[in-house]
């Protein structure tokens, strides 16, 4: 098994953390990671993404062009990423704040209200939380209980009450999200 | 089991040192390995293994910092990156003059001058063939993962000591910003007093009587003393070149075509051996593990056996020309490379394999 994704998104959105958690669920399931931001000036107060890898075996290159999966959460990134998603592969995208919708008809394409689980769930903060339920919901490989375990260790532990909170975000979002087209 | 945490390399380095016993960390922050001294500063080791975590107001401070803890036989490191290492080249030199131990990290970015703060590969030169002035080598070690960042402290402060010289422990902005598994060893303490005088037996430790005074300096003023030390200088370097050389191989053994890739480019080169594999290439990969000793041997027996080599770097070249001397005329060798920042990926590299092979 090996699963290749990028996360883009504004700075602020909480891209490199919905990594950092990702990546440290499928650690508690033993499975292999590389988590690789973009690092660089064109941070500060824009485009922010991180490219994850889960696999079950040993991973050779960190730097990859094509993905299985893109989670896009603004335009800048639809732009860039949508023509990267591998053939067969799954764009999961925050419909909020996109003026294109996706083009593309050889990958399956799924929508996640984000900030309608965040509204719902009173914490603007655990947004990212509800696009990594939507994205577990599509690609099942991580127990949940696991992730329960990468949530505890990405999160100090003197805001251990947030744990719940994100759990709750998660799941929320694997009820939100929704398959727009689905590739054959 | 021992316990496995997500981190960066640079958090790495941060955690290695205080679990290996490093006694102080003199720094200046620079992008981007700027985590190095954050995470040292967030752990406050001074409260529990008593490490000393200093910022100092340069790069020049640092080093010389290094230097003045080096001389009392303390296990004392620096970080920095790229224009941060030039700054601190003489203070290198000086300390490899004196003859003292150090790690030094040097997380590379795009150059010349002050650059890009993205990943680069474009000091080896710098760190493999000198940097500061005078006839002197640092020992080069090359890590290509957040795991490689933590081990690679301690074995550099085991060669550091065993041959009193300066260790550079050559990353790139990828190795410093990857997160990986990390699998922490067991805490070593920091060295007793007794124990520095037992293994560091040269340093300014207070002169007790009956034995010469220890004499720290770079500084002799007479040319057959100078030359004499030299001498002495250089049969370190071919212990450290006959012992020390370290190297991992992928998939050499059958293999028609050879890539030469160090830290991060090694990843990537082995992703590219997998693609050419698939299509029924013979191709394989060395990755020198130490830049100095360089593994000259092992490239040489090989370019007796495959049909060409290719050095793939994140400069214009540069390690390139140690492939070819060791390689000596026996295969053609390329070379390909990204600058400033920008990084080849795996399918990028098997065209200019292709091209350079003459396959497409």
């Amino acid at each position: 098994m090996k699963e290749e994704i990028i996360i883009a998104g504004f700075g602020g959105q909480g891209v490199l953390s919905m990594g950092k958690i990702l990546a440290y669920s499928a650690i508690m399931q033993d499975l292999e990671v590389t988590w690789m931001p973009s690092y660089g000036p064109e941070m500060r107060g824009g485009t922010a993404n991180v490219c994850v890898i889960v696999s079950d075996r040993k991973i050779s290159s960190p730097i990859i062009t094509k993905y299985d999966t893109a989670v896009i959460l603004n335009q800048q990134s639809m732009d860039k990423f949508e023509e990267k998603v591998k053939p067969g592969g799954l764009l999961l995208y925050d419909p909020s704040g996109i003026t294109r919708k996706p083009e593309r008809t050889d990958i399956t394409i799924c929508s996640i209200d984000a900030i309608e689980v965040a509204a719902e769930l009173g914490n603007a903060k655990v947004y990212n939380m509800a696009v990594l339920g939507g994205y577990l919901k599509i690609k099942p490989y991580l127990k949940m209980e696991n992730v329960v375990k990468g949530l505890e260790k990405s999160i100090p532990a003197r805001y251990s009450d947030l744990v719940q909170k994100n759990r709750e975000a998660i799941e929320k979002g694997m009820e939100k999200v929704k398959i727009l087209f689905e590739s054959k | 089991m021992a316990e496995k945490i997500l981190m960066k390399g640079n958090e790495a380095i941060a955690f290695s040192a205080i679990r290996n016993g490093v006694d102080g960390y003199f720094g200046y922050p620079i992008t981007p390995q700027s985590e190095v001294m954050e995470t040292l500063m967030k752990e406050k080791p001074w409260e529990t293994t008593g490490m000393v975590v200093l910022q100092a107001e340069s790069e020049l401070s640092s080093i010389n910092m290094v230097y003045g803890g080096a001389s009392c036989g303390k296990k004392v490191m620096t970080s920095s990156s790229s224009p941060g290492i030039s700054l601190m080249c003489e203070g290198i030199s000086y300390i490899a003059g004196a003859e003292l131990p150090c790690v030094i990290v040097d997380v590379m970015r795009g150059g010349p001058g002050l650059g890009t703060i993205q990943p680069s590969q474009s000091d080896y030169f710098q760190t493999v063939k000198g940097g500061g002035h005078g006839d002197y080598h640092s020992i080069v070690i090359a890590p290509a993962s957040a795991q490689d960042m933590y081990d690679f402290v301690d074995w550099g402060f085991d060669l550091a000591f065993k041959y009193r010289t300066p260790v550079i422990v050559l990353a790139d902005g990828i190795i410093g910003q990857l997160m990986e598994k990390v699998e922490l060893h067991p805490m070593k303490p920091r060295r007793t007093a007794e124990e520095i005088l037992r293994d560091a037996p040269w340093a300014t430790t207070g002169k007790p009587a009956g034995r010469e005074r220890n004499v720290i300096t770079s500084l002799s003023l007479d040319a057959d003393t100078q030359e004499a030390f030299n001498q002495k200088l250089l049969a370190k370097y071919e212990a450290i070149k006959a012992n020390e050389v370290k190297f991992s191989e992928y998939l050499t053994s059958d293999a028609e075509y050879l890539f030469v890739a160090f830290g991060c480019s090694s990843r990537i080169c082995e992703a590219a051996v997998d693609i050419l594999r698939e299509e029924g290439i013979k191709a394989g990969l060395i990755r020198p593990i130490t830049l100095f000793p360089f593994p000259e041997k092992e490239l040489n027996r090989l370019a007796g056996q495959v049909k060409s080599m290719m050095s793939i770097e994140l400069s214009l070249g540069q390690m390139v020309e140690d492939v070819r001397l060791a390689a000596d005329g026996q295969c053609p060798v390329g070379f390909y490379g990204r600058q400033g920042g920008n990084i080849f990926t795996p399918e990028e590299i098997v065209e200019e394999f292709k091209k350079f092979n003459k396959l497409s």
